[in-house]
């Protein structure tokens, strides 16, 4: 690639970032919605550690990668194992109605 | 010039998705346009040089953590939201105050002045591993260097599996299931019961 610097694959990120911050922020009533959301966010900052790997032509952004990858598939499934317990529980997968240690 | 022509384009198809996989209405589709978000982000890996971590992406998190989200999608009953609950959503100032930030990372990375810091004493420089693939450079600094690192998220992923499986796991009682240890420990004395009794003996006399 010629034309592509950092900034552009920086900039690219940070956009896909705010969108999974956005997803964040207003889908936190839908517990699966927040889960995506954080794969996005996830995704981003992997996007980002390889593409310093590849502007610094150096492999460590790429090893972290690694890491952060299995990090996140162990997230992804104890949440959707939390996310099943919550629906048996409580019938639905909306937030707003886990407020049993509301006093 | 065509790499970076693909590259805009996977961009493009990256984002449009990503805020299709956060922002659709039906749950399904959220997830699928994940899984299109996921290959184009390994297609932007290849084209920055990390072909292994490419199809780790594609393998791991679209084979496996994608189709998990798919199948918790479909064994829930999760009601697609009306269009108006959408629409409500961006309507809070969280959504005019994620919008800033977004912009502001946009216009500070573009006026930022193209930094490249090349640290001539990384052990990891491209330069060491001349003419190793991709995978054989990864797997040369992962099982030496970071082999702590390495064991230790073989842990992590022992504790989550051993988490998910407990938190969904539950005892059914009325199912009848053989008792091994009760079996084996069965022996002729505790089992046999021999009863002496006197014979009946017919007596053809009384016909």
């Amino acid at each position: 690639m010629e034309t592509i610097t950092l900034n552009h694959c920086l900039v690219l990120n940070g956009i896909l970032f705010t969108l999974g911050l956005l997803g964040v922020l207003l889908n936190r009533r839908h517990l699966l919605m927040v889960l995506i959301a954080v794969e996005v966010m996830l995704l981003s900052v992997n996007l980002n550690l390889v593409s310093f790997s590849y502007f610094l032509k150096d492999y460590a952004g790429q090893v972290f990668t690694v890491f952060i990858l299995t990090v996140a598939a162990a997230e992804a499934a104890i949440g959707l194992a939390i996310l099943t317990l919550y629906y048996k529980n409580h019938g639905t997968i909306n937030v707003s109605s886990a407020t049993t240690l509301k006093g | 010039m065509f790499l970076d022509f693909l590259f805009y384009v996977f961009a493009t198809i990256l984002l449009v998705s990503a805020s299709f996989a956060l922002f659709a209405i039906n749950p399904v589709i959220n997830v699928l346009s994940l899984i299109l978000a996921m290959f184009y982000s390994a297609g932007i890996f290849v084209l920055l040089r990390a072909e292994y971590l490419a199809f780790t992406l594609i393998i791991i998190y679209v084979g496996a953590v994608a189709v998990l989200f798919l199948f918790v999608v479909m064994m829930l009953n999760i009601k697609k939201r009306s269009v108006k609950e959408v629409i409500q959503q961006f309507k809070t100032p969280l959504f005019l105050f994620g919008l800033l930030l977004m912009v502001e990372i946009v216009l500070l990375l573009l006026k930022a002045k193209n930094i490249i810091y090349h640290d001539e004493l990384s052990h990891l420089a491209f330069e060491s591993f001349d003419g190793v693939t991709n995978a054989h450079a990864i797997g040369q600094v992962l099982y030496t260097q970071y082999f702590l690192c390495f064991q230790l998220v073989g842990l992590i992923l022992f504790v989550a599996m051993i988490g998910a499986i407990v938190l969904v796991y539950e005892k059914r009682t009325k199912v009848r299931k053989q008792n091994i240890k009760k079996q084996l420990l069965r022996t002729k004395k505790n089992s046999l019961q021999i009863v002496k009794f006197a014979p009946i003996v017919k007596n053809p006399e009384v016909e």
